[in-house]
């Protein structure tokens, strides 16, 4: 096994990372920056090192801090976990260039599937499906003209954007121009002004495919996950299997995902992203490629819960230059697994999230198919610095009735002092009877919010 | 005229001042745009007004209720 490894993040995922290097007996080595010296994760690793101020760009996004730390305690291998760093195709170069292990897929893939449009290229040359559109730069007369052929409603997205910024919604041909003015505008704030067209699904459904690969030329998958449950655009309650998937649609995206890892020259861990209509149900014909994320993803424990696997573990051995412990056949799916992504925030105040000093924290105990992944304990303090996920609570069940009670449950053990805490209000995402029946679309969160929100007036 | 203090709602970092003293605000305007936790917060104009200070700079690192404009309604 490959080791030392340098974790090249904080929270949760680095305290996920050690634990499986601990299990495998890797030494670890974590890095911190000021507002993070006495952190969970610190404790977590073998050693510890300070790469810099609070700021992410002066610490967590800081290749040359990092490098640095990699070299002063001899580690041979980096982990970059989640966000941060771990989609950054320069930082793989300069482990490269260091002699260390990029834990990650190569470079050249990252930067592949960085862009919108180029992974949207490399997906038709592996015959993806993809949603209707229009890439490449043209002029506003041209794109109007795209827009008519794809069918509104359509999204104009700027190529270099990302968290929902340079998108825009044109309903008709009459509101496109000032749309499109709108999107280049914000699109210029990244410094290319480029946009591309896709149709816009209005009750879309977010389904994807886990994809790993070795440096054997093996791509297998180990089954999808619905993320639909989601607030500005990001995810909050993510399961496996998802509802109405059955297994000649399942082994169908499986292929279109492992087809495009192969077409990227992709190795280890990767996520394939579709749109799917959820105004029908799951199919081939209403389901399309949307973008490949090349890392670990925060959800992965609810498909390591369902298939018994450890995927550091495996990141571990494909980066060693092992095969892939399994052939696509010997994998197995065994029950439901859902996550909910407990966040410092405020769901009553539009999610405002809440730094502080965390006097008290409850959270359940890992019982029989419940896993609790922390990144805090009490007596911490929240920062405003980084994101406000503190833990993930992963429920396995015989069956997805099961899971969605025993996890809203577990949500009902949390309890925090000096820091809001969104678990009552997943708890009662959970019990919804939209949950309940199943597949719903990325909406429902911010609409079940405003249900709740709208309290009877007194009599 | 009465003069109201504006206070941040959440420890965060001022990110970006989008009106400076003399400037006419109305209810709901945002004054100042925070960033805490990955996400912008704006602080809005609790009423319609003149701005007398901005008492943060871009940068700054602030606490929960402290104060960062004065308003002259």
């Amino acid at each position: 096994m490959i080791g030392p490894v340098l974790i090249a993040n904080r929270g949760e995922i680095a305290c996920r990372i050690a634990a499986t290097c601990r299990r495998l007996g890797v030494p670890t080595v974590a890095v911190f920056s000021d507002a993070d010296a006495e952190a969970m994760h610190v404790a977590a690793a073998d050693r510890a090192i300070r790469i810099g101020p609070p700021r992410p760009a002066e610490s967590y996004l800081n290749i040359p801090a990092i490098i640095a730390a990699a070299r002063e305690a001899g580690a041979r291998a980096v982990h970059p976990g989640y966000g941060f760093l771990s989609e950054n195709a320069d930082f793989a170069e300069a482990c490269a260039a260091a002699g260390l292990v990029f834990i990650g897929p190569p470079a050249s893939a990252i930067r592949a599937m960085g862009g919108k449009a180029a992974a949207k290229a490399v997906a038709r040359r592996a015959g993806v499906p993809l949603l209707p559109g229009h890439e490449g730069d043209a002029s506003d007369a041209e794109l109007a003209e795209a827009a008519q052929r794809i069918g509104y409603p359509v999204m104009i997205k700027a190529v270099a954007g990302g968290g929902g910024r340079g998108m825009r919604r044109a309903e008709d041909a009459a509101g496109f121009p000032a749309a499109l003015a709108a999107a280049r505008r914000e699109a210029a704030a990244f410094g290319d002004s480029t946009v591309m067209l896709e149709k816009f699904v209005p009750q879309a459904r977010h389904i994807e495919m886990q994809v790993f690969a070795d440096r054997h030329g093996n791509v297998i998958h180990l089954g999808e996950r619905d993320c639909s449950p989601q607030r500005r655009n990001q995810k909050l309650i993510e399961e496996a299997p998802a509802p109405g998937m059955d297994a000649a649609l399942r082994a169908e995206l499986g292929r279109r995902a492992t087809a495009l890892a192969r077409e990227v020259g992709y190795v280890g861990a990767g996520t394939v992203e579709f749109v799917a209509d959820g105004s029908r149900p799951l199919g081939p014909d209403s389901i399309w490629f949307i973008e490949m994320n090349t890392r670990l993803q925060v959800e992965h424990p609810v498909t390591e819960m369902i298939t018994g696997l450890d995927l550091v573990e495996w990141q571990l051995r494909i980066a060693a230059g092992e095969r892939l412990p399994l052939r696509q056949e010997e994998v197995r799916l065994t029950g439901h697994a859902i996550e909910a992504r407990l966040c410092a925030e405020d769901p009553a105040r539009n999610f405002l999230p809440s730094p502080g000093h965390i006097a008290a924290l409850d959270l359940p105990e890992p019982i029989e198919g419940l896993r609790v992944d922390a990144g805090v304990r009490a007596g911490d303090t929240l920062t405003p610095f980084y994101d406000p996920m503190i833990a993930k609570l992963i429920i396995h069940a015989p069956n997805r009735a099961a899971a969605l009670a025993r996890l809203a449950e577990a949500l009902d053990a949390c309890r925090a002092e000096g820091i809001r805490l969104n678990a009552a209000f997943l708890a009662g995402l959970l019990r919804s009877p939209e949950m309940r029946a199943g597949g719903v679309d990325t909406h429902f969160l911010e609409a079940f919010r405003q249900r709740g929100l709208a309290v009877p007036t007194p009599a | 005229m009465a003069e109201i203090t504006v206070v941040a709602e959440l420890t965060s970092a001022v990110w970006k001042i989008e009106a400076g003293p003399g400037a006419r605000v109305s209810e709901g305007d945002a004054i100042i745009i925070l960033e805490s936790m990955k996400m912008e917060i704006p602080v809005l104009s609790p009423a319609d007004g003149t701005i007398t200070a901005i008492l943060v700079a871009e940068g700054d690192q602030i606490a929960e209720g402290q104060a960062v404009a004065r308003i002259e309604t």
